[in-house]
């Protein structure tokens, strides 16, 4: 984890439920400083959170019940501030100061 | 003790039974007293038609202009008869919707339209039990139920129409017998058996609106594609452990290609889940009132479908440990690429019925673990016999504590029953602990998590199982969980890290888990 200067941050709360936060140390919410830039200087967007929450966040080796190539897996649908990303523009969304981005694994079980 | 406890319930169920009896009775002399009643009322009815003075007086005695005005005035009359006036709804009906009926959102209107709705209902388990006795309750006038399995003991904390008394009777005939007794208003159709992708459109086509109480993803697609396919909306629920999930889909439900229609279960889930993600309640567990909660939502949205305009799609999540509890999230519109409900599908009536959608492949399987080599596996009662101090395969005498045996269950379940002398390594842990790592590495991760404690902590936890079993590098290893699967992915992880010694040491599993070990060794060893 390379240390970053508190201006070159995002804050943001990044939660998992539907079983997820099993695979990131069994915790629901996670306040999180992103960097601002993702490894080419472009703004952080959610393509860029989810490899940062896979080599930062998550501890579990599982990394495939999380992503599958190189996207977040089927079956989990990613929550921009309480709205689905297919309305703000998926993965390519620049992820803003505060941002509440919540992933949601689907359930099953009736 | 127990003997007496025994005849007092038997006397009890018998009781009630009779009290049962007695009120179908009663019903049965009311229903006949009624059917009597109206056959009375519509033969005099005729005759007082045919008699009424009025009739005469008004041919004779009104001045034209004023006919059509008295007629108009007692036409109602004469068609109605004032003794029998018939309204719209029944006078029980009255009387038993009067709480919903009296509210605005519902009223006189709201609840025709529910006397005139058919709901299906697929699946009577945690979901469609609270949803039926609700949907039942309110007097929807149709309810078709379709359920392939048969009450078991595991269900009753959760699935609320059923009863001890019915376990091994069908799902569908026990959730019918609870239903015709809570609101015999309800016109109750039985389907005894699992929806397929051959049976779903005549099974669905004759109702409004289906709700999905199903608990696998291939359930899911189909039922979705089959309410675009007949457009039906959709009210989809689904629970795990403490959370839970509801979409309303297909609602508006337009014709596949108009962008005004609901989403699809595709559009939100274009492609299923990895089968090994798929956790289901009898694995990962369920609580009652979290998957009765969201079955009562089922019901919710099915009265607001049925009486209201549709609003804009959105996702309800519950989490019985989050606060708030609930949280509402808006859902996209329809894909404009859907496989199901886009101008470009490529799921047709005919496609599936035909049966060339194959969901169950679509969707995955997990196949049966089949890792280990027969000389790596134990039976439960080859174990039964080492743990006895004799080796089963010389008839020699071993040293009784000289063997590990390990259960990969979660602690919970360590928790409520164990094998004497087991020591519980939890699948979780033994599944996050990297293969790679080596002594090596090992060595090198204070370094590397430096300025972590947190990591290091639990680095350290991971790592200190395998220093545990380290320990002992002669003691063969036996591992068991719940069903003999996890056990053998145990054994190959222990191996690829090492803990053989090179093949020196034995690892294997026990061949068919705990409950190999009730079946042949132990009848008194708890099944949950
Ligand atoms: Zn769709």
């Amino acid at each position: 984890m390379s240390e970053t200067k508190d201006g070159d941050t995002i804050p943001i709360t990044v939660e998992f439920t539907g079983g997820l936060e099993m695979l990131f140390s069994n915790q629901r919410k996670h306040e999180l400083k992103l960097p601002a830039k993702d490894e080419s200087e472009e703004p952080a967007n959610i393509a860029f959170l989810v490899r940062y929450l896979c080599e930062n966040v998550m501890k579990d080796p599982r990394k495939d019940l999380f992503v599958l190539d190189d996207s977040v897996r089927p079956g989990i649908l990613v929550l921009i501030n309480d709205a689905d990303w297919e309305l703000e523009g998926e993965d390519m969304y620049e992820i803003q100061r505060r941002d509440n981005i919540l992933f949601v694994s689907t359930l099953h079980g009736g | 003790m127990s003997s007496t406890l025994i005849i007092d319930s038997l006397r009890k169920q018998i009781s009630s039974c009779e009290a049962q009896l007695k009120d179908l009775r009663r019903q049965l002399a009311e229903a006949e007293q009624l059917r009597r009643q109206k056959q009375e009322k519509e033969r005099l009815g005729e005759t007082t038609v045919a008699n009424d003075p009025l009739d005469h007086d008004m041919n004779y005695g009104i001045a034209d202009a004023f006919r059509s005005e008295v007629y108009a005035a007692l036409s109602p009359l004469a068609e109605e008869n004032v003794m029998r006036r018939s309204w719209p709804l029944e006078k029980a009906e009255y009387k038993r919707y009067g709480r919903q009926l009296i509210m605005p959102e519902i009223g006189l209107q709201g609840q025709l339209r529910l006397k005139n709705a058919s709901v299906l209902i697929v699946g009577v388990g945690g979901l469609g039990c609270p949803a039926a006795a609700y949907l039942a309750g309110a007097g929807v006038g149709k309810i078709g139920i379709i359920d392939g399995d048969v009450v078991e003991e595991s269900n009753l904390h959760r699935q609320i129409l059923h009863s001890t008394s019915r376990v091994g009777m069908s799902k569908v005939e026990s959730a019918m017998v609870f239903l015709s007794s809570l609101n015999p208003n309800v016109q109750l159709t039985p389907h005894p058996s699992r929806l397929t992708p051959e049976t779903a459109i005549p099974t669905m086509k004759d109702y409004d609106l289906v709700l999905d109480c199903t608990d696998t993803p291939a359930s899911r697609y189909l039922i979705s594609d089959t309410c675009i396919l007949l457009s039906k909306p959709l009210v989809s629920a689904s629970a795990l452990r403490i959370d839970g999930q509801l979409v309303v889909l297909n609602n508006p439900p337009l014709p596949p290609g108009d962008p005004k229609g609901g989403p699809c279960y595709r559009c939100v889930f274009p492609k299923p889940p990895p089968p090994e993600s798929v956790v289901s309640c009898g694995d990962g567990g369920i609580l009652g009132p979290v998957v009765g909660v969201m079955g009562v939502l089922q019901a919710l949205e099915a009265l607001k479908v049925l009486t209201r305009t549709p609003e804009p799609p959105s996702l309800t999540i519950f989490s019985a440990h989050a606060n708030p509890m609930f949280r509402t999230i808006r859902l996209r519109s329809r894909k404009p690429k859907c496989a199901a409900c886009s101008s470009s599908a490529t799921v047709t009536a005919e496609a599936l019925t035909s049966g060339s959608l194959d969901y169950v492949q679509f969707c995955g399987a997990v196949n049966p673990v089949e890792a280990l080599r027969p000389s790596e596996r134990i039976s439960a009662e080859n174990y039964a016999k080492v743990r006895m101090g004799v080796n089963p395969f010389t008839g020699s005498e071993n040293r009784r504590e000289g063997h590990v045996l390990v259960d990969v269950r979660e602690r919970v379940q360590f928790g409520i029953c164990k094998l004497e002398g087991s020591v519980n390594v939890p699948f979780s842990e033994v599944a996050r602990t990297p293969v790679t790592t080596t002594a090596a590495e090992v060595a090198q991760m204070p370094n590397r998590l430096d300025g972590d404690g947190d990591d290091r902590k639990e680095a350290n936890a991971k790592e200190s199982w395998v220093d545990e079993l380290r320990r002992n590098p002669d003691k063969p290893i036996f591992v068991v969980c719940r069903l003999g699967n996890d056990s053998q992915v145990t054994v190959q992880k222990m191996k690829q890290l090492g803990l053989d010694n090179g093949g020196k040491r034995w690892i294997g599993d026990i061949k068919g888990g705990l409950r190999a070990w009730r079946e042949s060794v132990d009848l008194e060893f708890p099944d949950y």
